[in-house]
This record gives structure tokens, C-alpha cells and sequence, in this order.
């Protein structure tokens, strides 16, 4: 498993100042929020949280949810850590199992 | 009709429950508000201000059913870490998830599971054992988040860990000391399902 289509990551345009140079041990690589299938949430509850929450379409969030069910996962927002950690957050808020991982090809 | 949540006009929601309904989710809200509790902490400190800045817990809780309301953060469930050192960043990183995260997210469970008891306590009874339970847009979201952590947590009980599992429970014999807490599973799923219906109309 792993092989996950979802839409584009928006990239996030960071201006690195010269301090942060220094001081980054990490690449600068977006981070992403991944939700996982569970067989107890149900499936019009999960496209209403990504619809209520991530403000999608209700085309977006249905099509993220089959994914989730069908793939077992599926990539539901993408940004810096901070952000993910926000997002991962209100996932489980609502009872949705989410994590977050930086988005290495 | 019994069992279903049905779109107010002008927003919210109404179901029809009898008594028997009304005291099995008091009773389950109830116990899902012991289960998660004031956190490992013990009880909540007096200061409000102690309390805003009090740390969450950094280990995962033990209980099972805690566990899945409270996911580790950083754990892929699908690829295990490619070595002891990814597997203790990834450790490290959800244990500071926690502890930021875990004392709010336990708040916002509780706070749902009290507005579910407080709908009920209000109800007036308008039939002899029966009373029609209406919820305003906010209640709403309230009692659909209470209904997911119930499911999750009963759930979780019977180990339904994949869609297999769901279909066995259908097939259960009745004298399965389970079957109660099946039935009370499903029922709670049909009054999730018709009240994100509601919602989303």
C-alpha cells in the first residue's frame, strides 16, 4: 500500500531568511495529512467532515472519502507541519483516525 | 419515524425516542464521559489559569477505546519506520502532539457528551414513555460528534477492526452476550446516518 492519488499538494512558497539556513536540519518538504479507513466511521459522516471542516466541494469530499475507503488512505491536506498539526487535530476532533508525515517521493 | 433523525424547518433536527432509547444513550454518554474523564491528570485543577497552561499527557493511553479517540499523531499505520531511529522520531513526535493536543481534544469530547445529557435531561414527555427530542443546528454537531465518539467507543469494545467484522456482528446469535451491545451499535449508526443527513440537506 502507500500509492495514494490525491490532489496536487499546494506548495507553499517559504522565503528562507538567512538564520533559517543555519539552523534547518530538515529539507524543505510539505507536509501532508492523511486520513485512514476505519470499518466504524460512517461514510456520509466522513464526507461531511471533510466538506464541514476543509470547506471542500461535495464532489472533493466524497471522492476523498472513497478513497479513504476503497485505498485505505487518502491525502487530505497538504502544507507546513504547523498547518498538519492543526488539520490532524480537528481530524480527531471528529473522530476521524489521521496522521501527518512529511510528503517524501 | 422511530429511530431517525428528521431536518427541522428553519434548521436543526428532530427524532422521536421512548423512554427505553432515551436512558440507553444517557447511559452511554454517560459512561463515555467517565471513560474520558479529566485526562491522566487526575482531577481538574482548581486554577482556571493552572488549567490553561497544564500540559497533556505524552504516553498513549492504555485503554483501547482512549486509544482510538486519541490516535498517535505520527504513527503510519500502514508503513512501519524504516529503522529504530524513524521509529523513535516518530514516537517523540506524537508524544509532543499529545501533549499539546490531548487535554483540548478530550475537553471538546466532553463537552458533546454533556450537551447530549442535557437535550435529554430537558425533554418533556408529550406521549406516555415517549418525548420528541428537538436540536438546534448547533446541538446538532454536538450529538452527531457524541454519536461518532459512542460508535468508535463501542466499536472499539467489540473489536471491530474491519468491514468483515461489522458483517459477523450482523450474523450474531441472539443468545451472544455481545448481541445487546451490537444492537445498541447499529441503532446508533441509523441515527448518525439520518442526522448527517439533516446537515447536509
Amino acid at each position: 500500500m502507500g500509492t495514494v492519488t490525491s490532489p496536487a499538494p499546494v506548495e507553499i512558497e517559504r522565503t528562507e531568511s538567512a538564520e533559517d539556513a543555519f539552523a534547518v536540519p530538515e529539507p524543505d518538504v510539505p507536509w501532508v495529512t492523511i486520513v485512514h479507513n476505519d470499518p466504524v466511521n460512517l461514510m456520509s459522516y466522513v464526507t461531511y467532515v471533510f466538506q464541514t471542516y476543509f470547506g471542500y466541494s461535495k464532489d472533493k469530499a466524497n471522492k476523498l472519502m472513497l478513497d479513504v475507503h476503497h485505498k485505505g488512505r487518502a491525502v487530505v491536506s497538504s502544507g507546513t507541519r504547523e498547518e498538519m498539526e492543526r488539520d490532524v487535530q480537528a481530524m480527531h476532533g471528529y473522530g476521524l483516525w489521521a496522521t501527518l508525515q512529511q510528503d517524501r517521493k | 419515524m422511530p429511530g431517525q433523525f428528521e431536518p427541522l424547518p428553519g434548521g436543526g433536527a428532530a427524532v422521536a425516542l421512548d423512554d427505553v432509547e432515551i436512558s440507553i444513550i444517557r447511559s452511554l454518554a454517560v459512561q463515555l464521559l467517565e471513560l474520558i474523564g479529566p485526562g491522566p491528570g487526575g482531577d481538574a485543577p482548581s486554577d482556571p489559569l493552572a488549567e490553561l497552561f497544564a500540559e497533556g499527557p505524552s504516553e498513549p493511553p492504555a485503554d483501547p477505546v482512549l486509544h482510538r479517540l486519541f490516535p498517535d499523531a505520527y504513527s503510519d499505520p500502514e508503513k512501519a519506520p524504516d529503522s529504530p531511529a524513524q521509529a523513535e522520531e516518530r514516537r517523540a513526535h506524537s508524544a509532543e502532539f499529545r501533549r499539546f493536543t490531548e487535554n483540548d481534544l478530550r475537553a471538546g469530547k466532553r463537552e458533546n457528551a454533556l450537551a447530549v445529557i442535557r437535550s435529554l435531561d430537558a425533554l418533556a414527555p408529550v406521549d406516555e414513555g415517549s418525548a420528541v427530542l428537538k436540536l438546534s443546528p448547533e446541538e446538532s454537531r454536538r450529538w452527531l460528534g457524541s454519536l461518532n465518539d459512542l460508535r468508535l467507543a463501542i466499536g472499539s469494545r467489540l473489536e471491530i477492526a474491519d468491514d468483515d467484522d461489522t458483517e459477523l456482528l450482523y450474523q450474531l446469535p441472539d443468545e451472544d452476550p455481545r448481541k445487546p451491545m451490537v444492537m445498541a451499535y447499529l441503532w446508533l449508526g441509523g441515527l448518525q446516518e439520518t442526522l448527517v443527513s439533516t446537515l447536509m440537506s
